[in-house]
């Protein structure tokens, strides 16, 4: 294994620590924290492995919240929603990857992207079901206490995020990732030593949906409502991009690291610039891909510090 | 002999351009088949038709006694037909020695990534890139990334290998090494098909020339032969001179 994902590993372990120090605010925090790095993790199968510019994150959130809140309110516990969505959104990824990954580069985006349309339509529309445009109740989990509560599902969503770095690292080292490296560098050549660029764009878009709507489903019983414009929000496809952009593209390490400092802006922003809060967000990130246009990965700190010796 | 490839009436059209106009071409076992053509003949097509990127309209081909029409390009590829493109297609931020090992380990079932390595490195050092193995494929010369093609194609364990001007682009000095390593392949087997405009090259390496105009065969048989049939002279150089050559011999 290398030294990064090893980085990671620890890097996630730390993060299981948190409640022995935080309160309520802080486990909220690291929930939406696991569950950003849960997005970008996934995002950088498909976006940063394979260089295909998916817009569908919200999409597979949106499905896994939905699948897994209805579910739920059909009397199944937790723990088996969100493994039958996380299955479901395997499979129906899969399937769809084969038929989206045919378009290439802003065709991809753009189909990608009205994924989420379509599902929150159908989400509208499916009144019985979903409760249409009138929001899901996921029924209450038992009684247990705020800080209890706030604690489950922290390690309900930080285990989604060890699942998905073990997902991530296992793929970049296997014949997988090598085959999804090679068709970011060059389709064609890959096609022609005998790859089958269809199947592992596919299998790479599938399991980069799976872990998101597993987020998805425990988001939805960690809020108890969700409704189509909350679960399908464009953001949801936006940010996984951006962190991973900030963190450094195709790096497990610096994707994880991309999706803490964003939620660390957005909080920093948010709690300071209330009225503005989105516009300065917008410049800070527009800075430090600027500044920084390979990522946090890109930042060398031994280097750092050899300038600052000879300085 | 059994051929190892048959074309029957194949034919290609990109909307109003008849690429390829039924093509009959049969490959023996062991020859080194040269493809020439003026410019825009249908060259590159018929071996992108071959391979499976560019579907024949109509007509069939036949590899190794299975009808490959239809056959997508990575399943040509496993099939034992591989190539390099006349303009290189490396996998720019690997190693020279993963982009070798890329083909080997796809192409062949079963094979794991650090076999596929291992297998990458032989091919790297026939083709006389074994220093430069772990450099990213982007830093190479032209000269190397073109027998980085050829290591490419070789790792795939090909029946059929389609050469589509390896020499395009290099000097004579790198023209007479890459030669060199043809006839290396040739003489241990490998069935070659190759597109090339050096005349020197096709007649000292090819057993055997077919010539295509506006997607259709002129002319097939033995280098010296074909390069002196009046139909070839007219196709490269115009009617008029042709039938000055033909008057004044």
């Amino acid at each position: 294994m290398t030294r990064s994902n090893i980085a990671l590993l620890i890097l996630i372990a730390c993060v299981a620590a948190l409640p022995l120090f935080g309160g309520a605010y802080a486990l909220r925090l690291g929930t939406i924290a696991c569950m950003y790095a849960v997005l970008a993790l996934s995002w950088n199968v498909v976006g940063g492995f394979a260089g295909y510019p998916s817009f569908a994150t919200a999409a597979f959130f949106g499905f896994g919240a939905y699948f897994a809140g209805v579910l739920m309110g059909k009397g199944w516990p937790l723990a088996a929603a969100v493994v039958a969505a996380a299955i479901a959104a395997l499979i129906a990824a899969t399937l769809l990857g084969a038929v989206l990954l045919r378009l290439r580069g802003h065709y991809f985006a753009i189909a990608s992207l009205s994924l989420a349309e379509v599902l929150r339509e159908v989400v509208n529309n499916a009144t019985d079901l979903t409760g249409g445009g009138m929001g899901l109740n996921i029924p209450l989990a038992s009684g247990s206490g705020v800080m209890a509560e706030a604690t489950f599902y922290f390690y309900a969503m930080w285990g989604v995020m060890l699942l998905t770095a073990i997902m991530v690292i296992v793929v970049a080292q296997t014949k997988l990732g090598f085959a999804l490296n090679c068709i970011r560098q060059n389709e064609t050549a890959s096609s022609m030593v005998g790859l089958n660029t269809t199947l592992a764009k596919s299998i790479g878009f599938g399991l980069s949906a799976c872990f998101v709507a597993a987020a998805g489903g425990i988001y939805a019983a960690w809020v108890h409502y969700i409704d189509p414009s909350d679960v399908f929000d464009i953001l949801y496809s936006v940010k996984p991009i951006v962190m991973a952009l900030m963190g450094g593209l195709g790096s497990p390490l610096g994707v994880a690291c991309g999706a803490f400092l964003y939620l660390g802006l957005e909080e920093v922003v948010w709690r300071n610039y209330i009225q503005i809060h989105t516009g300065v967000l917008g410049v800070l990130i527009v800075l430090l891909l600027l500044f920084l246009p390979h990522g946090l990965t890109s930042l060398r700190f031994d280097r750092l510090r050899r300038r600052a010796k000879h300085a | 002999m059994p051929e190892l490839l048959r074309l029957t009436g194949v034919s290609r059209r990109f909307s109003g351009l008849q690429a390829l106009r039924d093509v009959n071409l049969s490959v023996a076992p062991g020859e080194v088949l040269g493809l020439i053509g003026p410019n825009g003949a249908g060259k590159t097509t018929l071996v992108n038709t071959i391979c499976g990127v560019t579907p024949a309209n109509s007509g069939t081909i036949l590899f190794d006694g299975t009808d490959i029409t239809r056959t997508k390009p990575y399943q040509a590829a496993r099939r034992g037909l591989s190539r390099t493109f006349q303009i290189v297609q490396p996998f720019a931020e690997f190693s020279a020695l993963d982009n070798v090992a890329a083909a080997a380990l796809f192409s062949q079932p079963g094979e794991s990534l650090k076999s596929a390595r291992e297998a990458a490195r032989e091919h790297l050092a026939f083709v006389g890139l074994d220093a430069q193995a772990d450099q990213p494929a982007a830093t190479l010369t032209l000269a190397m990334r073109k027998r980085l093609e050829l290591a490419k194609a070789l790792a795939m364990q090909p029946k059929l290998l389609f050469l589509d001007e390896v020499n395009a682009g290099l000097n004579s000095a790198e023209v007479e090494r890459a030669t060199e390593l043809i006839h290396q392949l040739a003489r241990s087997g490998i069935t070659i098909v190759m597109i090339e405009h050096l005349m020197k090259v096709v007649l000292n390496v090819c057993t055997r020339i077919v010539v295509l105009h506006n997607g259709h065969p002129i002319a097939d048989g033995a280098p010296r032969e074909v390069i002196s049939n009046p139909a070839v002279v007219e196709a490269y150089l115009g009617q008029q001179y042709a039938q000055r050559t033909a008057r004044h011999g």
